[in-house]
């Protein structure tokens, strides 16, 4: 009870006690739910409005079965089925069907007016979660019909950050009324907005022969000016983000190649295809939980990461020890002995998973995103994606500079002969390195599959970029790596947003021609004699 | 300049570990048949044989042959051979700038396309009013809704600036590119990958449809040649036996360029290029021009191609395209002249035989090549036959040894 007279008060207005009452309390008229049930889908258009606007408390449980294909008309009489019982609609009382009932049918157009009206209705809910949704819902579509409600919704609010929401709608609707004041006061509220539809919104009553009125339409002009500026913020800095999510992925693709290729000097044109075996790794392990341990799937990913590891650093280094081996020295018959291992990799997958996509699913805490701005908002599986690129990348730079396996592979780099000389096994570290370098292949796979397709051809999209990471940044260099990576995908970005995407790529790969005339050796030259070697 | 080939060996600059061979002893026993001092008959018998079969052979099985013959050659065999015979020609400039300088281009598919392209311009006005639309501009461009032809159309009327582009286009992209990339000294697999990048990005180009190219499907359904329709059995005959005389033509070419002093210098740059550098020669020109001759030699089999197959998209452009290419040189035999064409015939065979009777398992096949090739078979199907330990080798030697017992 005390829910309900904090709300009577809030509300201010007693029938609303009654609107909450439960929703089998019928108490639409017979009229009024046979214009929502039948006729032309304008007159039901207006009545379903009128309905909700009115906050009728009937309303919502009739626009679910509405919704929902539970609604019969026979004649002047409108039922609710539910399962074997009907009910009089307009009554609540339990009827049986009359022969001949029909079902009312619903257009497109109808739905969505339905699925408006329960968004409006729900502004109205005592919970502040509904209602917050409710808003959402209806921010992007102010139109007349919904004044009242939210003018109600707006009197009895409570919640300071819903109600300035709410108070934007309202002004939003208000922004065309025929009341020059509440046009003016409208327009001066809405300079606070963060909305893109809003922007579109001003536009619009912006457009000559609109709004006729000088001081509206300068009051206008300043809200659209202050919220044009608040919009440009988010975009750039979605465009940064978006940047760094591309170099981030970059940076994984291009890490593996890091070792394999800036450290061993062997062209691997088959590492987007290691990348792919740790996206199947992954969805191989997703499909395991799902089958074996459903109420653990959320976690697949936990275990896809090391999986697709594994996997791909076992092939890395089975071709090592069968192909690679045979051809160090020899860069260029090793690009295409790899590209034949590739070529065969891709057929293996479509014979063994089909040529087509295979789906890979985000785990729950991956879906969705952070709002930080109205038109910005930060996917988790892109925040998650460069959160794991920078662990990686820490990882390898410990691995290479602080162990011992690290310090071999830099003797081996830096003198094969010598760290032979001194005891090192050199064709082991080979191996090892090489599968190191694959395993992160995999690692990026398994990143890739929680934000693009799985397929076939997955490796192929990325291999002309990641080594374009690793040309630019250097060989034999992380740090060029990392800063490569980063740049080209900010770089990318940027000029997606004005040239579109396929110019942006080819200028990126013009600057990157270009950049190589000036600094053949990459942005972080190896200095010293080795370069020339 | 024999002494320079001859005379200097290599290890190689990466990592030359104990006896593995590097590209300059893989590649010596290659040498050209002048330094063999064979005789003028055996330099020309093959040449000679070649033509005949291309000119008249061919010719009379198809047309004259009647079709319920065992001879009879069929219209599918005349236009599958012709369109590896375009092939060859690519494998051939491959070989060129990758057998004989030791540059290895993943962007040979580039000229290949922008010479069919170039010929595909002109063989879409050739269609006139007779397109799906019934309009002066080619189909696709009514379908965007364009009104007038874009500038880069406007030679397209013309066989002669047709023939000019299908040269110039290529060799201007190849100049240009080639300059800087030569100029400051991109080697090795730098610019093997650089090129890869310049096919990519052509391609995603010439997929749009604002470049002007027909975007994703480019040119087809051509419907005559200098005025003359170009599905006639005639017609399919004359193109044949000029892309059989231009392969001749240009294995000629490719003979005396590599027998000069040019091509001695080029294979001196193939083995040890610092060392040309200090012995006075300028790398940078020798290795431009016979970039730009490999890329016009391409340019031209594209243009060949186009009319005989009846198709030019971008997917010519696609880097696996251009490996393709040179794993036909690989196949074959890169730094013999013959071998780049034996490795078009050999794996385009191949894969129209694959295709099919077992399409999912030709990937498995040339990828299986490519591995095979670079392990095992360094010289080719040429270096099997003709190599130190090549067939005719065993046999000579088995020969000399039963001399020596009699």
């Amino acid at each position: 009870m005390s829910l309900l007279r904090s709300l009577e008060r809030r509300l201010g207005a007693a029938f609303l006690v009654f609107l909450l009452l439960p929703s089998t309390a019928w108490a639409l008229t017979v009229d009024q739910v046979r214009a929502m049930a039948a006729g032309e889908s304008d007159s039901r258009a207006a009545a379903i409005a009128a309905a909700a606007a009115s906050g009728d408390a009937a309303a919502p449980a009739f626009f679910q079965a509405l919704l929902d294909g539970n609604v019969k008309v026979a004649g002047d009489k409108v039922f609710v089925v539910d399962g074997d019982k009907a009910k009089d609609a307009a009554s609540g009382a339990d009827t049986s069907l009359p022969e001949g009932a029909e079902d009312v049918v619903n257009s497109n157009r109808m739905r969505r007016e339905i699925e408006s009206a329960v968004a409006a209705l729900r502004l109205l809910s005592p919970d502040p979660k509904q209602r917050a949704l409710a808003l959402k819902e209806l921010k992007d579509q102010p139109d007349e019909g919904k004044l009242p409600l939210v003018e109600k919704a707006y009197q009895g609010e409570t919640d300071p950050a819903l109600k300035a929401q709410l108070g934007l709608l309202r002004a939003a609707i208000l922004v065309s009324s025929s009341d020059k004041a509440k046009r003016l006061e409208a327009a001066r509220l809405l300079s606070d907005s963060h909305e893109p539809t809003v922007k579109t919104l001003l536009l619009e009553r912006l457009k000559p022969g609109v709004e006729s009125d000088e001081e509206v339409r300068g009051q206008l002009q300043l809200a659209l000016g202050k919220l044009e500026s608040r919009l440009a913020w988010g975009e750039r800095l979605g465009v940064v983000f978006t940047g760094v999510s591309l170099g981030s992925i970059l940076l994984l693709v291009a890490l593996g190649l890091a070792i394999t290729y800036g450290l061993m000097g062997v062209i691997n044109m088959a590492h987007g295809e290691l990348m792919m075996i740790g996206a199947y790794a992954t969805y191989v392990v997703q499909n395991l939980f799902r089958s074996w341990l459903p109420g653990a799937f959320d976690y697949y990913v936990l275990a896809a990461i090391p999986t697709s590891f594994l996997v791909a650093a076992l092939v890395g280094a089975v071709l090592e020890r069968s192909i690679i081996r045979w051809l160090y020295g020899r860069p260029l018959e090793t690009l295409l002995a790899t590209w034949g291992i590739s070529l065969v990799l891709q057929q293996a997958v479509r014979s063994i998973f089909g040529a087509q996509n295979v789906p890979v699913e985000n785990p729950r805490w991956l879906s969705g995103g952070v709002d930080v701005m109205s038109n910005l908002t930060l996917p988790f599986n892109r925040i998650a994606i460069v959160a794991f690129a920078a662990i990686v990348l820490a990882a390898v730079a410990l691995l290479i500079a602080r162990t011992r396996l690290g310090l071999f592979v830099r003797g081996v780099t830096q003198n094969r002969k010598m760290a032979a000389c001194m005891g090192v096994n050199t064709a082991r570290i080979d191996t090892y390195a090489f599968a190191l370098g694959s395993g992160i292949a995999g690692l990026a796979g398994c990143a890739l599959s929680q934000v693009g397709n799985v397929g076939p051809d997955l490796g192929q999209g990325y291999i002309v970029d990641s080594f374009m990471v690793v040309v630019l940044g250097g060989v034999g260099q992380l740090a060029g790596t990392v800063y490569a990576a980063l740049g080209l995908g900010i770089l990318n970005k940027l000029l997606e947003g004005w040239q579109g995407a396929v110019l942006a790529k080819i200028m990126v790969l013009v600057f990157i021609v270009v950049f190589i005339q000036k600094r053949p050796q990459g942005i972080f030259a190896m200095k010293g004699r080795s370069a020339e070697a | 300049m024999s002494a320079v080939v001859g005379g200097l060996s290599t290890g190689h600059p990466e990592r030359s570990e104990g006896s593995r061979p590097g590209d300059a002893e893989i590649l010596r026993f290659a040498q050209d048949d002048r330094r063999r001092g064979d005789g003028f008959l055996r330099r020309w018998t093959g040449v000679v044989i070649a033509l005949a079969v291309v000119a008249v052979v061919v010719p009379v099985l198809n047309l004259v042959v009647p079709v319920d013959s065992a001879l009879h050659l069929s219209d599918y065999a005349v236009q599958l051979v012709a369109k590896i015979m375009c092939y060859a020609i690519a494998a051939l400039a491959m070989d060129l700038i990758w057998g004989y300088t030791g540059i290895l281009s993943l962007g040979h598919g580039v000229f290949f396309a922008l010479g069919g392209y170039a010929m595909g311009m002109y063989l879409m006005r050739q269609i006139g009013r007779d397109g799906n639309y019934q309009s002066d501009l080619p189909d696709f461009m009514v379908f965007l809704d364009w009104k007038t032809l874009p500038w880069h159309w406007s030679l397209s009327n013309s066989f002669a600036a047709t023939l000019a582009l299908v040269v110039l286009v290529p060799g201007l992209l190849a100049f240009v590119f080639g300059f800087f990339a030569f100029r400051s000294r991109i080697k090795g697999v730098y610019f093997s990958i650089i090129t890869q990048a310049m096919t990519y990005a052509t391609m995603l180009l010439f997929f749009r449809n604002e470049t002007g190219f027909g975007g994703n499907n480019g040119f087809t359904d051509f419907k005559r040649i200098l005025g003359t329709p170009i599905h006639t059995p005639s017609m399919r005959m004359t193109l044949f036996v000029l892309t059989g005389c231009v392969l001749i033509g240009f294995f000629l070419l490719a003979r005396w360029l590599v027998g000069s002093k040019f091509g001695r210098v080029l294979q001196a740059i193939r083995d040890a290029e610092s060392r040309v550098m200090f012995t006075g020669y300028d790398p940078l020109k020798y290795k431009l021009a016979i970039w730009v001759i490999s890329a016009v030699m391409c340019g031209i089999a594209g243009a060949l191609f186009v009319p005989q197959v009846g198709i030019i998209n971008p997917g010519e452009m696609s880097p696996a395209a251009s490996i393709e290419i040179a794993i036909w040189a690989a196949v074959g035999g890169r730094g013999t002249l013959i071998g780049p064409i034996v490795g078009a015939f050999f794996v385009n065979g191949a894969k129209s035989w694959f295709t099919q009777v077992f399409p999912e398992f030709w990937l498995y096949v040339l990828g299986a090549m490519f591995i095979a090739v670079t392990l095992f078979l360094p010289q080719g199907i040429v270096g099997l036959v003709r190599g130190p330990n090549g067939i005719v080798a065993r046999l000579r030697g088995d020969a000399r040894r039963e001399e020596g017992g009699a």
